[in-house]
């Protein structure tokens, strides 16, 4: 049984700016550079524009670029929280717009400096000071010395190693690879530059076991993606990417970067319950995943995400790559533009466009076996969300 | 004086202290660590919340931890530094003889010794602002686990 928007949305165009260190610009107008390359991308107005859908900690309101653009009127305008983790629905928000017929034209993007303005691998975001129950969960971590992700995520990749027996290597497996992609990718921050293994092993410690090369770049940058009804993508100079899967999630007893109470904490049931919800809604299962590009914040996260995905058993994930399954040509290519790790860190949106790519078959790594269906995730540890899309064939 | 070293301040925030969780914070500053326990069906929960998510019951008092706990997982956090703190720092998550967990940092114990499953204990220490909160100490370090007994 599929969704009753299964189907009917598609992305149709995508656009960015570089990525850097320092963009030099406003991040109000990297948003708009975004919006327009992907509006020209996809060959649409841009007064034809009629919804937005962001991040709760889009910096650029929707009003702020509407206003800049010139953009007359919007019908729907919605915001996802949850950072990284929340990525992808906004893709579902444009989506379920677009087929209940509320909005015709929508985009997402998310723009940010981020490596040259506040860097958030750096300490707590500038919201983490507001007092309220949002921020709340930060009185049983922060004050206790776990104030950026990485050292938030530690706890289970620690216990995630002594569980299965994993190592820093096996993770650095995840790094060396998005290295090997980013090194064709002309867009990738690293581009010409691959590591090797012993280079991840002798990267400096950030949050034992997360080393430097664990970690997700910062970047400046900004991306935005087009989603229309799949009826009218047809029409449009690209291939549509169509949306056949679209899902969040949250499990029990879910605290953001810190859901540290459940039995097993290296268990993701919020990642679960969205990959229940793709393959009901798409109509497949994990063997008709043809690539896919995982949420790449810090490497362990990739083996966690393939095991929750159901792409191998538990445990399992440090033999799947080792045995070459995340290459261009394995049976699951794997952040083919070089993830955030390799590419850029525009909090996962860049990857959903690589997504695109791989169905449209122009990403710089195209693999060369048919593409029908790309799996994009957001981040975890955190409330989760991902996409199916699909050929239009 | 304006070649003085300006000193870095803290970043970590400040707590959010709500009827739902300040009695952690007033025992921590009494050397005792409390934990939540709805009065309805008696079930502990950690970190604090208005409702029981067992019962959904509102109503809720507390038990004195032993302090006693072993380590489930940990971390040494090396970068980036914050001035509240002395690095390489050792930060764990426990469970508590009692059933729930806590997070805090660990003092006095070789970072080479954490593994699974290493008996702590929780003591108290002044934190980043001032406040007085829980730190894992190596087990039988601590000289007080006040009204542990009662």
């Amino acid at each position: 049984m599929t969704s009753p928007f299964s189907g009917g949305a598609a992305i149709a165009g995508i656009g960015a700016t570089e990525f850097s260190k320092n963009s030099g610009r406003s991040e109000w107008q990297l948003a708009c550079e975004a919006v327009l390359a992907a509006l020209d991308d996809a060959r649409i107005g841009v007064e034809e524009v009629d919804g937005f859908a962001l991040f709760t900690m889009e910096t650029n309101p929707e009003i702020a670029v509407a206003r800049a653009l010139g953009i007359p009127e919007l019908t729907f305008f919605s915001r996802i929280p949850h950072g990284g983790g929340g990525a992808c629905a906004p893709v579902q928000q444009a989506a379920l717009a677009v087929t209940s017929g509320v909005a015709d034209v929508v985009v997402v993007y998310r723009a940010f400096n981020e490596r040259s303005g506040h860097r958030f691998g750096q300490g707590p975001p500038p919201f983490a000071y507001n007092q309220n129950t949002d921020q709340e969960y930060r009185n049983w971590i922060n004050p206790y010395g776990l104030l950026t992700p990485a050292q938030q995520e530690a706890f289970l990749a620690r216990l995630y190693m002594e569980k299965y027996g994993a190592t820093s290597a096996d993770f650095g497996q995840v790094s060396v690879l998005s290295r090997k992609h980013a090194a064709t990718n002309p867009k990738a921050w690293f581009f010409e530059r691959p590591i090797t293994i012993e280079e991840h092993q002798a990267s400096r410690m950030i949050a034992d076991p997360l080393r430097l090369l664990d970690c997700c770049q910062e970047s400046d940058g900004g991306q935005a993606l087009v989603i229309v009804s799949t009826e009218r993508a047809r029409d449009l100079p690209h291939p549509p990417a169509v949306i056949t899967g679209a899902a969040q999630g949250v499990g029990p007893q879910q605290i953001s970067m810190s859901s540290y109470y459940r039995d097993d904490i290296d268990a993701m049931p919020e990642v679960e319950l969205v990959a229940q919800q793709l393959w009901r809604q798409a109509g497949i299962g994990p063997d008709d995943i043809d690539a896919a590009i995982l949420y790449d914040a810090f490497t362990p996260m990739v083996l966690l995400q393939l095991e929750e995905y159901g792409f191998c058993g538990r445990g399992e994930a440090r033999h799947f790559i080792a045995d070459g399954n995340l290459e261009v040509d394995g049976r699951l290519p794997v952040n083919t533009n070089g993830g955030q790790l390799g590419e850029g860190y525009i909090h996962g949106v860049n990857g959903i466009a690589e997504g695109v790519r791989l169905v449209r078959g122009t990403s710089v790594n195209q693999p060369t076996k048919t593409i029908d269906n790309v799996l994009v995730t957001g981040g975890s540890p955190v409330p989760h969300s991902a996409l199916v899309l699909a050929a239009d064939r | 004086m304006t070649d003085a070293p300006q000193e870095r301040r803290t970043a970590v925030p400040g707590l959010t202290v709500t009827q739902d969780n300040e009695f952690f914070f007033t025992a921590a500053r009494e050397g005792r660590l409390e934990i939540q326990r709805c009065t309805d069906c008696k079930a502990l929960r950690h970190p604090p919340g208005p409702a029981c998510p067992s019962c959904r019951s509102f109503e809720w008092d507390t038990v004195t931890a032993s302090g006693r706990c072993t380590l489930h997982s940990w971390t040494v956090v090396h970068h980036p530094q914050d001035p509240a703190f002395t690095y390489p720092l050792a930060v764990g998550l426990v469970d508590l003889e009692e059933g729930t967990r806590l997070v805090a940092d660990i003092s006095g114990v070789d970072h080479a010794d954490l593994r699974r499953g290493l008996e702590l204990e929780v003591g108290f220490a002044e934190h980043a602002h001032g406040e007085v909160l829980p730190q894992l100490r190596p087990a039988g370090t601590t000289a007080g686990t006040r009204g542990g007994s009662r």
